[in-house]
C-alpha cells in the first residue's frame, strides 16, 4: 500500500502563465463579474427569499430607477474616478498610497475654509478661484509630505499615508465643531457662497466632464509621455532608473504632486458642487475604494471607468435591494459588495496561474513490476493535493485551499 | 561496465507551459563514478537535475533508484532516497553557523513503539533462552558469576516495556536540544573527505568556495550517496577547482554517485568518467570521457561544427581614455569595497578584469559610471571629441556624466534588475539611454552621427527640426522644445530595436515582446546592443556572457572586439579566465577590493591568475609605451 501510494502524481499542477494574451485576461475578469453577480443573486435569494430575478430588478431600480438616481449614479461614479486616478500614477510606481481618502478630505475641508471666512465678502467668482487654489494646496501638501520622507529617508509610505488620514479627520472635526459652534452637534450644514456654477442645468454634469477629462488627460500622460515613462522606469526597478540617471527622490515627489493635485480636484468638487459643507464622512470611505479601482483595472485609466461604475452600480443597487426588503442596516448590502470583489479580486489568480488536473492514464500506467490491483489502489489515495511549479521562485500567497467555492465558476473558464 | 547502476530515468518529459524543457530523457548514474552533464544554457540540464532533487515533478516518464521506481516529490523525498543536490546558488542561512546550516532541517529518526516492544521482547526471549541453556559448572570461578545471562521475569519485562513511549518522548527531547559539541561530531565527516573548514565560523564570513563546502557536508551528513552538483566551478578559482575535484575523486571512491552540471569543457575531461550531452531538452548521448575529445563533445552540445577562436588584434594607437586614481569606496555596512584601485583604460584595447566573485567588481564599474559613492580618489575621462580634454568623473550622476558629452557605456551584471526593465517591451528598453533627446543612433550609421550627439547645441537643433516636422512650420521654438520634451518618441526606438533584432540575431516574437520572456542570451544582446548603439567611446560590461550558450557568448566577443577595433576603450569583467587570457589586451586582477596586479593577456598564465585572484600580489608591468603615447597626443 505504501509503495504505491508513493508513485501518484499529484493531483493538481499549477503553472504559472505570463503569455495570456490580453483579450483573454480580460475576459476571464468580465467572465468573474458576471459570475459574482449570479452568485451573489443566488445569495440574496437564500437569505432574502426573493426570487433572484426580482433581485436583479431591484438593483437595476437602485442605479437606474429614476432620472435623478441615474445622474446620481453617474456624478458618484465620477468622484469615484477622479480619486482612483489620483492614486494609479503612484501605485504604478509602486508608491503605496492608501491616503487618498484624506488628501480628498483635507482638500475638501480646504475649499470649505474658503467658503466660510470669505463667503458673501468677495464675488463668487473669486471665491471659487481661491477656494480650488486652496485645496490644491492642502491636497498636495498631504500627499508630498508621505513622498518627501520616502524620497528622502526610505520611511513606509504606507503607514505614512494612513496616518494622514487620521490627522485629516481631526482636522476636520476639529474645526467643523467650532464653525457650527461649540453647543451644536458639531455638523456644519451647507454653507450658501462658494457654489460651483452649473452645467447643463444641473449640479451633475460638472463632475462627469471633469472626470472625463481628467481620464484622457491621465491616459495620455501614463502612455505617451515622458514622466509617465520615468515613473513606470522607478515602479520596474529602482536600479535601472539609477542606472539611466533618472533622479528617483524627485519622480516620486513629482508623482505624489500629482496624485495630491488630482485628489483635490475631487475634494474640490465635493465641497464647492456636490456637498457645500465638510465632515468627517465627506469621502465616504470611496478613498479606500479607489485603491481596489485602480487595482482591479491594472492601473489602465480607460478600464476604471468599467470597474468604478461596477462598484458604484453594486452599492446603489444592493441598497435598494435592503429598502426593498425591508432591511433596514446596511450590513447585509456590504456582505455583498464584500463577496462580489472578492471573486473579483480571486480570478487574478486564474490568470497568473493555470490549473492542471493530473493526468492519470499516463500518471498511473500499468507496469511490468505493478499488477492491477495495485493500480486501482493508487487511485484510490488519490487526495487533493496542489504542487506549485514555476520556473522563478516567486512565492505567491495565493493557496488553492483558501479558494472560496464561488471561484469554480471561474475555474471551469480557465481550465479548458 | 560492471558498476551497480544507482538511477535511472527513462522517458522523463516536462514542459513549462509551451515550453519543452525536457524531452524523453533517458540517463542511466553508476555507483563509484563521476557522470557530467554538459550541455548549454537553456538545454534543460537543471530541470532534470531538479526532478531528481524534488524540486519539479516530471510530466512524464519514470526514476528508478537501485531498480526501484519511486516518485519524488519534495526535496524531503529526495533525501529520503539519499539523493543531495548542491545547488548553483547556496541555500544557506547566513547568520548561522556552518554547523548550525548542516543540521538545519534534519529530522528526527523516531521509533515504533510496537516494533520497539518487538525488539526488546525479542531481546529478552533470547536472554532468558540463553540462561535456561547456561550451565554454571561449565566455567569456573567468579567468572561464571560475572558472565552468568540473566534471567528477566515477566515483571521486569512489563516494566521496561511501560517505559518504551516516554524513552521515545526524551529522545525527541534530547534531539530538539541544540547540544554544544554539535560541530565535532560534524568534522569528523569534513575530515574524512579531507575538507579544511571550521564549522563554527558564521556562512556571512565564508568565502564562496567555503559555503560551497558546507553545502557538500550538509548533503554527506545527510548520507546522501548521489550528489548532484549544479555548475560548482563557476565561482570558483582554479586553485579551489582542484581541491573540489580531489573531494570528487574521493567521493568516488567511496563508491558515491557523482552528477556535476557543466559547461565547461575542460573540467568535464579532467573529472568525469562518462559524459551525457543535453541539446534543447534532449538527450543527445552518453560517452566514456576517455574515448572523446572537446571538439566531438562541442559539436554534441552545439548541433554543428563551430570554430571557437577569438580574434585578437594588436591594439591600435592605445591613448588613456580613463584614468582611475586610488579610488576607495566603503558599502553601507561599513566594509571597505574599494581599496586604493588604480588603472587606466585605454582606446582601442580590451582591460580584463578578473577576481573572485564580489571582489570589488561591481562596485568599481558602477564608480565609474556614477552609482556608486566614493570616499576617495578621482575618476578622469579623456574626451576624444574635444582633444583628448580632461574631464572629472567623480561624484558626477550617471546625468551629469552624460551632459558632460561622455560618451560612457555599461552592460551592468544583473540584466534585468539594473541594465533593461523586464516587463517593458524591447522598444521601451531602448528608448532607457534615450527617451530624454528623443534621438537614437542606428547602430551602423552611430559614427557620423555621435559627434552631434555629444553637443547640446546640436541636440536642440535636431529636436527643433524634428519638432517642425512635426508640427508643422511656423511655430516657435520654445514650443517645439517643450513639445519634444514632454511626450516620448518611439518611432527611433522602434528602428533601433529592429535593427538590433536584426543584426544580432535576437530570437524574439516581436519588438512589443516584454524582455523578461526572452532566453538569457537573447537579454543580453538586447543590452550590449543599446549600449554600443550610443556609440560608446568607453564600453564597461560586467559578465556579459554569464549564462549565455556557446553561440551567443562568441558574439559578444565579437561585438565586443569589434567595439575595441573601433577605438573604444573596454573594460571587460569576467569569470573564465581561459577567455579573459584569450580576448583581453591586459588583465587587471582584484582581490577584496585591492588591485593585486595588472598582467598582459598575452604571457598571462591560469594559475598566476588564480593565486593573485586569492591575493598574492604581482608586480605590475611596466607602462613606458604608454606614457610615450600620452605625451606624443598632448603635444
Amino acid at each position: 500500500m505504501t509503495k504505491t501510494k508513493k508513485i501518484r502524481e499529484p493531483l493538481i499542477h499549477l503553472v504559472k502563465r505570463d503569455d495570456l494574451p490580453g483579450w483573454k485576461a480580460w475576459g476571464i475578469r468580465a467572465l468573474s463579474i458576471v459570475g459574482a453577480f449570479v452568485f451573489i443573486c443566488l445569495l440574496s435569494f437564500i437569505v432574502l427569499k426573493r426570487s433572484p430575478f426580482q433581485i436583479v430588478k431591484f438593483m437595476f431600480e437602485g442605479a437606474f430607477g429614476s432620472k435623478l438616481s441615474t445622474l446620481v449614479l453617474f456624478r458618484d461614479l465620477s468622484i469615484l474616478l477622479i480619486i482612483s486616478l489620483a492614486v494609479t500614477p503612484a501605485f504604478k510606481m509602486k508608491f503605496w498610497n492608501i491616503g487618498a481618502e484624506g488628501q480628498v478630505l483635507i482638500s475638501a475641508w480646504g475649499a470649505v475654509l474658503c467658503m466660510y471666512y470669505l463667503g458673501g465678502k468677495i464675488p463668487n467668482g473669486a471665491l471659487i478661484f481661491i477656494m480650488l487654489l486652496s485645496s490644491m494646496t492642502f491636497g498636495i501638501l498631504w500627499a508630498v509630505i508621505p513622498a518627501i520622507f520616502k524620497a528622502k529617508w526610505g520611511t513606509n509610505e504606507t503607514l505614512f499615508t494612513l496616518m494622514m488620514n487620521y490627522i485629516a479627520i481631526q482636522i476636520v472635526l476639529g474645526s467643523t465643531k467650532i464653525w457650527a459652534g461649540v453647543t451644536s452637534t458639531g455638523v456644519l450644514h451647507p454653507l450658501q457662497y462658494g457654489h460651483l456654477p452649473q452645467v447643463a442645468g444641473g449640479d451633475y454634469a460638472l463632475s462627469m466632464i471633469v472626470a472625463a477629462v481628467i481620464t484622457l488627460l491621465l491616459f495620455f500622460y501614463m502612455r505617451f509621455s515622458k514622466h509617465g515613462y520615468e515613473l513606470s522606469v522607478v515602479g520596474e526597478s529602482r536600479n535601472t532608473a539609477r542606472y539611466i540617471g533618472i533622479s528617483v527622490p524627485k519622480v516620486i515627489v513629482r508623482t505624489l504632486v500629482l496624485s495630491g493635485a488630482i485628489c483635490a480636484v475631487a475634494g474640490f468638487l465635493l465641497a464647492g458642487g456636490i456637498m457645500h459643507t465638510v465632515g468627517s464622512g465627506t469621502v465616504g470611505g470611496q478613498g479606500f475604494t479607489a485603491v481596489l479601482v485602480s487595482w482591479l483595472a491594472q492601473f489602465n485609466p480607460i478600464a476604471m471607468i468599467v470597474v468604478s461604475f461596477v462598484v458604484i452600480f453594486i452599492s446603489k443597487g444592493t441598497t435598494r435591494v435592503m429598502e426593498n426588503c425591508g432591511i433596514a442596516n446596511s450590513f447585509f448590502s456590504q456582505v455583498l459588495t464584500g463577496t462580489l470583489f472578492f471573486i473579483i479580486i480571486a480570478c487574478e489568480f486564474f490568470i497568473r496561474y493555470r490549473v492542471l488536473p493530473r493526468k492519470r492514464h499516463k500518471a498511473v500506467a500499468p507496469r511490468e513490476d505493478l499488477d492491477d490491483d495495485s493500480v486501482e489502489v493508487v487511485e484510490d489515495f488519490a487526495e487533493p493535493d496542489i504542487v506549485i511549479e514555476e520556473p522563478l521562485s516567486e512565492a505567491d500567497d495565493d493557496k488553492q485551499e483558501t479558494r472560496d467555492e464561488d471561484v469554480e465558476h471561474s475555474q471551469e473558464e480557465t481550465v479548458c | 561496465m560492471d558498476k551497480t547502476v544507482a538511477i535511472e530515468l527513462k522517458g522523463i518529459t516536462k514542459t513549462f507551459g509551451e515550453v519543452i524543457a525536457n524531452n524523453n530523457v533517458d540517463l542511466t548514474a553508476y555507483r563509484g563514478e563521476v557522470l557530467s552533464i554538459l550541455g548549454e544554457n537553456g538545454s534543460g540540464k537543471t530541470t532534470l537535475m531538479n526532478m531528481i532533487a524534488g524540486i519539479y515533478f516530471p510530466d512524464e516518464g519514470e526514476i528508478r533508484i537501485d531498480g526501484e521506481i519511486v516518485s519524488i516529490r519534495s526535496p524531503k523525498d529526495a533525501f529520503d532516497h539519499r539523493i543531495g543536490m548542491i545547488h548553483q546558488h547556496f541555500k544557506l542561512v547566513d547568520v548561522f553557523s556552518a554547523a548550525d546550516n548542516i543540521l538545519l532541517g534534519e529530522k528526527y529518526k523516531g521509533f515504533d513503539v510496537k516494533e520497539e516492544k518487538q525488539r526488546l521482547l525479542d531481546a529478552f526471549a533470547e536472554e532468558n533462552a540463553a540462561f535456561e541453556a547456561y550451565k554454571p559448572e561449565e566455567h569456573t570461578g567468579i567468572l561464571s558469576y560475572m558472565f552468568a545471562p540473566k534471567f528477566h521475569d515477566e515483571k521486569e519485562i512489563k516494566r521496561k516495556l511501560s517505559a518504551v513511549p516516554l524513552k521515545k518522548f526524551t529522545n525527541r527531547m534530547k534531539f530538539g536540544w541544540l547540544s554544544r559539541g554539535r560541530a565535532k561530531s560534524l568534522q569528523q565527516i569534513a575530515k574524512k573527505y579531507g575538507f579544511a573548514i571550521d564549522l563554527k565560523k558564521r556562512i556571512h564570513d565564508m568565502s564562496v568556495s567555503e559555503k560551497q563546502t558546507v553545502e557538500i557536508i550538509k548533503v554527506l551528513y545527510r548520507n546522501a550517496d548521489i550528489l548532484i552538483l549544479d555548475e560548482p566551478t563557476a565561482v570558483l578559482t582554479p586553485q579551489e577547482i582542484d581541491k573540489l575535484f580531489g573531494v570528487l575523486r574521493k567521493m568516488r571512491e567511496d563508491g558515491k554517485c557523482v552528477i556535476i552540471i557543466t559547461h565547461k569543457l575542460n573540467e568535464v575531461m579532467e573529472i568525469s568518467d562518462r559524459v551525457a550531452v543535453m541539446r534543447k531538452g534532449e538527450h543527445i548521448a552518453t560517452v566514456n570521457t576517455a574515448d572523446t575529445n572537446e571538439q566531438q563533445l562541442t559539436e554534441m552540445m552545439v548541433g554543428k561544427k563551430i570554430e571557437l577562436n577569438i580574434n585578437r588584434t594588436e591594439p591600435q594607437e592605445p591613448t588613456d581614455r580613463l584614468v582611475v586614481e586610488h579610488v576607495s569606496a566603503i558599502s553601507r555596512e561599513g566594509v571597505k569595497i574599494l581599496d586604493d584601485v588604480c588603472f587606466e583604460a585605454r582606446s582601442g584595447e580590451i582591460l580584463g578584469i578578473a577576481g573572485i566573485a564580489g571582489s570589488g567588481q561591481r562596485e568599481l564599474l558602477e564608480s565609474i559610471a556614477g552609482l556608486q559613492k566614493l570616499n576617495g580618489g578621482d575618476i578622469w575621462y579623456f574626451d576624444p571629441s574635444n582633444d583628448n580634454e580632461k574631464v572629472d568623473l567623480r561624484s558626477k550622476t550617471p546625468l551629469q556624466i552624460r551632459n558632460l558629452g561622455v560618451r560612457l557605456s555599461f552592460v551592468p551584471e544583473d540584466r534585468l534588475g539594473m541594465g533593461l526593465v523586464g516587463n517593458m517591451d524591447l522598444i521601451d528598453n531602448m528608448m532607457l539611454r534615450s527617451y530624454r533627446h528623443t534621438i537614437t543612433l542606428k547602430p551602423e550609421d552611430g559614427e557620423v552621427k555621435e559627434a552631434e550627439d555629444c553637443e547640446d547645441k546640436l541636440d536642440t537643433k535636431i529636436k527643433l527640426k524634428r519638432g517642425l516636422t512635426k508640427l508643422g512650420r511656423g511655430i516657435a521654438s520654445g514650443a517645439v522644445k517643450i513639445w519634444s520634451s514632454v511626450f516620448l518618441d518611439r518611432k527611433s526606438p522602434k528602428t533601433l530595436a529592429e535593427t538590433i533584432v536584426q543584426d544580432l540575431e535576437v530570437v524574439t516574437p516581436s519588438t512589443h515582446t516584454p524582455v523578461r520572456r526572452l532566453s538569457g542570451g537573447n537579454v543580453q544582446k538586447v543590452l550590449v546592443g543599446r549600449e554600443i548603439a550610443a556609440a560608446p567611446t568607453v564600453l564597461m560590461a560586467a559578465y556579459p556572457v554569464r549564462g549565455l550558450d556557446i553561440n551567443s557568448s562568441y558574439t559578444i566577443y565579437n561585438l565586443l572586439n569589434a567595439q575595441k577595433e573601433k577605438g573604444v576603450a573596454v573594460i571587460y569583467v569576467g569569470e573564465d579566465l581561459d577567455v579573459l587570457i584569450e580576448l583581453c589586451d591586459r588583465i587587471m586582477v582584484i582581490c577584496g577590493g585591492k588591485v593585486t596586479g595588472i598582467v598582459d593577456g598575452r604571457t598571462a598564465q591560469k594559475e598566476q591568475l588564480g593565486l593573485m585572484m586569492l591575493g598574492r600580489v604581482c608586480e605590475t608591468e611596466p607602462q613606458e609605451t604608454l606614457k610615450e603615447g600620452v605625451g606624443d597626443d598632448k603635444d
